[in-house]
This record gives C-alpha cells, structure tokens and sequence, in this order.
C-alpha cells in the first residue's frame, strides 16, 4: 500500500530518487528568462497537466516582473550610476527581490503540490538559471525501486535562494 | 590537561568551481588568472592622478579655481569605481551543468541524432530556435555540457560560458559579460573624460606657468608633468577610440563578439533581434536594465561529505584559519600563459579592436 507522503522531510526518509526531468529554457521571446511550457512525459503519471503548466506559467511570469524594462528600473540604474555603484553595497536589487519570492513561491509548491505527489521542484537559481529540475521519487516501501537515474540523491531543498554575491 | 580547540574548516563552493578564474577575499571577488595588465591600468591610473593632484592641482587650485582638483577628484573616484567593479565582479558566468542534467541532455541529443561511435568525435550540436522571427542557432558547449543561450560564448581564456559575452579584457583582468558590460562602459568613458581632463589642465599649467618662469624651467620644476602629457596623450588615442566604438556597440544592442563575427552584419545575414531599433531604448536596455544577480554562489557553503582536500589549482586566497572576514588576502599566482582551450569553442580574441587608431603600450 502507498505511503501518503505529506511533507518533505518524510518525502526523504520514506522514498528514494527515481529519476530526474529538466525543464529547459524557452528562448523564442530572446534571452529573457523563461521556461518551456511543455509537459514532459515523464510526469504523466505524477501530476496534472494543468498544474505543471500553471507552476511553470507562474514561475515565467515572476521572471518577466524581474527583468521587466520600465521606469522604476531605470531609476533605479541611474541611481546606482549616479551614486557609482556604491548603493548596491547596503540595497538590494529588484531582481533579487523578486528571486526571493520565487523562492518562497517554489518552496510552497513543492509542499502544497509536488510532495505529496513524490515530486520536488528546485529552484532554477541554484541549476545557473538554465533548467527547473524535477526530482522524482519513488516510495521505498510500496515498489522498492532503486534509483534508475543518476544516484547523487541532490534533491536539494528548494528553500535556499542560492543567488549569493556578485 | 589542556583542551584543544578545534577550528572547523568551512568549505565554500568558490574553492571547488572548474574554470580558470582566481577568487580573493573568501569568495567575494572573481577575476581571471593572468592580472599583470591590470596592475598595470592601476598603476597607470593611480601613478598619473597621484602627479596631478600633487603637483598641477595645487597651482591651479590657487591661480584658477579650487573646483579644478575637486571636479578630478571626481572622475578619478567614479573611474576607480566602475574599474574595480568591472574587475571585481561575476561577468556572467554560466555553471557547468552537474552530472544528471549533462546526462539527460546527451540523451535527448542522442535521440534526435543517433548514437555516435566509441572514439569518434561526434558532429557540433546546434539547435534551432525563432526569436522573433529570426532563427538563432544554439551551440553545445563540450566543456560546460550545456546547450549556450542566445549571445553566450566560451571564454577559452577563463574556461566557462559566459552569458552576453562581450570580449576577455586583460586591462582590467576578467571576461566582460551581460553582468559588468555597464561597470566597463562606464569605466571608458570616465576615464576618457579623466583622460581629456588631465591633458588639458596640463597644458594649461605649463602655459600659465611658462609665462612667468618659461617653459624649460617649467619643465624643471614639475618633470611629471612631461610624463603625465606623455600617458594622457597615448591613452586618448586608444580609450576614447574603444569608447567610441561601444558607444557604437551600446546603441545598436550588439556585443564586440558579435561585431567580430559579423553575426549581424552583410546582406545574407539576419538582422539583429536584440535591437530596439531605438538608439535611446538601446542604450537604456543596456545601461540602465535590470541587472541580474550571480548564479554561481560563489560563497555558498559546501555540505561536509564534499568538502575533501582542496584541488590546487583553483583557488588563492589562504583564508583556511580565518574567519570569514573581508580582510583583502591577494596571494595571487605569478602570470600564467594561456592555455587554449582543446575544444572547438568560441574563441574570442582576448582584445577588443581599436578601430580608428593602432594599439598603444601605454593605457593610464
């Protein structure tokens, strides 16, 4: 009988990593940010459709916010011109601003949607923004899969917004 | 009996990132391994203004106006700024992909083209993609095992993918990229401008000094000033010339790559999509744009199982007992050669041309 798995902690414990699908980038817009939209088959059995889409529909539209051109970013370059960079010392930027909602946006979904269906959305910040990876995992107990895919077992917490630095 | 006290060593991801960049200050600062030329550029710089202020600027601070050092003081400090920022700073990098990610798209590769023979060297992978209604290839980077965005190239001479890659400068010692091309431009034009500056008030000083003492025992006086007219004369030629031509590159959104390249340019060619099309909306986009963070948290912490001896070549800076404290630690290798790169990567000369003019030795 299937475990249900209701968080992610217990998703560690009880399952093992099945195997992974990567999200790539979409670039008929040019090189701003976003994420196909296509469903991938591997998750056909996992999670609805329309779900994935709306995720990935949400994820690219944070994207479009964060690099959004228009006034108040160009206010804010001028001001980060004028003050020769100095202010980005002690101010955060609105693109890291919006990274960190993403964050929080991952972090529920994983436990609101993808958890309980044995799934685990990361972050693309901590992939170098080229793919979503989708962890999938398999319940210990129930099937006793091994990893078919690669065993390094990264199903990383997608909590950290790993945007350190410069 | 004593206690022994035990540091814990921290690992930082900075200490195991592949590519050929040094890192100082525990991670904060990236710059590629050869850094020669931009000691040089520092050296220049700080060695002309350091004349200046001492010698011109006091006479000319008396006879003319004190706003003459104050307005140098200026430019001097906003060209340090963006030089340190340009040098200093992530240009853009793109992470390798990890092992899974690699996999999966060798698999997707092979499914589309078939399985290449053991030993043979298979075919360049491209993928077509419309971007506004152009088509724009993208290349599979061998070294960094990822299909490059759009604008991207590998630097051969940093080893990694860089994202709007623009050319590799030695002068100021990094790859310019989509992150630090504003930092650079506007270190060319401040420092044409703090260029310009010094020349004329130079020769301001000579001439209003001349009159009350003549010209050699000017000379006599303040030999620096010989040498900074000499600096600032060779300097003008090539800076504001590479100034001017990316401001040619800024207001039609191109980068020197794809100048070189002609990627845009010549009848059978497409356009550029990146383009506005507006020269005010171009240099907009690019100077004032959002401005992405780094994605290679450079100063994230690595879990314990990956934290073995540290590889020798990759990093500098002996911060192994210290705290993690921004105390400058520059234990930076003597220059390097370069070594080319073996795979069939972009190879992007590591200067951009001086259009109008010859390359001189001396840049201040």
């Amino acid at each position: 009988m299937a475990t249900e798995v209701h968080n992610l902690q217990e998703l560690r414990r009880s399952a093992s990593l099945a195997t992974k699908v990567f999200i790539q980038r979409d670039y008929s817009d040019g090189t701003i940010c976003q994420f196909q939209t296509k469903f991938p088959p591997e998750l056909d059995s996992r999670i609805e459709r329309q779900l994935f889409e709306e995720t990935v529909k949400t994820l690219n539209s944070f994207y479009a916010e964060a690099e959004k051109i228009g006034g108040s970013s160009y206010l804010e370059g001028c001001l980060a011109c004028a003050t020769a960079y100095f202010i980005f010392l002690c101010m955060e930027t609105h693109y890291e601003k919006v990274l960190k909602k993403i964050s929080r946006y991952i972090q529920e979904q994983n436990e609101k949607i993808f958890a309980p269906r044995g799934l685990l959305l990361t972050d693309p910040v901590e992939r170098g923004m080229r793919v979503i990876e989708i962890s999938i995992y398999e319940d210990r107990c129930s099937s006793g899969s091994s990893s078919s895919g690669s065993s390094s077992g990264s199903g990383s917490s997608s909590g950290g917004g790993g945007a350190g630095g410069r | 009996m004593s206690v022994m006290v035990v540091r814990k060593k921290v690992t930082r991801k900075w200490e195991k990132l592949p590519g050929r960049n040094t890192f100082c200050c525990d991670g904060r600062v990236m710059m590629a391994r050869q850094k020669g030329i931009f000691y040089l550029t520092l050296f220049l710089i700080l060695g002309t203004c350091t004349l200046f202020f001492a010698f011109e600027c006091r006479y000319l601070a008396v006879q003319l106006s004190p706003a003459i050092p104050v307005f140098a003081a200026m430019l001097f400090l906003f060209s340090m700024a963006t030089l340190l920022r340009t040098s200093f700073s992530d240009p853009g990098v793109i992470p390798r992909a990890l092992p899974d990610e690699a996999a999966f798209i060798e698999m997707e590769i092979e499914a589309t083209n078939g399985a290449v023979p053991q030993g043979q060297r298979p075919p360049p992978r491209i993928k077509n993609f419309q971007i506004n209604n152009q088509i724009v290839k993208l290349k599979y980077c061998y070294t960094c095992k990822i299909f490059r965005p759009p604008r991207a190239s590998h630097c051969s001479i940093c080893d990694n993918c860089v994202e709007r890659f623009d050319h590799h400068c030695p002068w100021v010692g990094n790859c310019v990229g989509k992150r630090n091309y504003r930092y650079f431009y506007l270190f060319i034009l401040s420092l044409s401008l703090l260029t310009i500056y010094v020349f004329a008030f130079n020769i301001v000083y000579v001439a209003l000094k001349s009159l009350k003492i003549g010209f050699l025992e000017t000379l006599k006086e303040t030999p620096g000033t010989v040498l900074e007219v000499l600096i600032c004369f060779f300097t003008l030629w090539s800076v504001v010339g590479l100034t001017g031509f990316h401001t040619f590159l800024v207001a039609l959104n191109q980068t020197t790559n794809e100048d070189i390249k002609g990627s845009w340019t010549g009848k059978n060619r497409v356009q550029n999509p990146y383009s506005h099309g507006n020269i005010v909306k171009n240099c907009c986009e690019v100077l004032c744009g959002p401005l992405p963070p780094s994605v290679l948290d450079r100063r994230g912490i690595l879990p314990l199982e990956e934290s073995g001896s540290r590889p020798p070549s990759t990093q500098e800076a002996s911060t192994s007992l210290l705290p993690q404290s921004p105390a400058p630690t520059e234990h930076l290798s003597a220059n390097e050669m370069p070594e080319d790169s073996s795979t069939p990567e972009d190879m992007p000369p590591p200067e951009p041309p001086e259009p109008p003019q010859e390359v001189t030795d001396a840049e201040k």
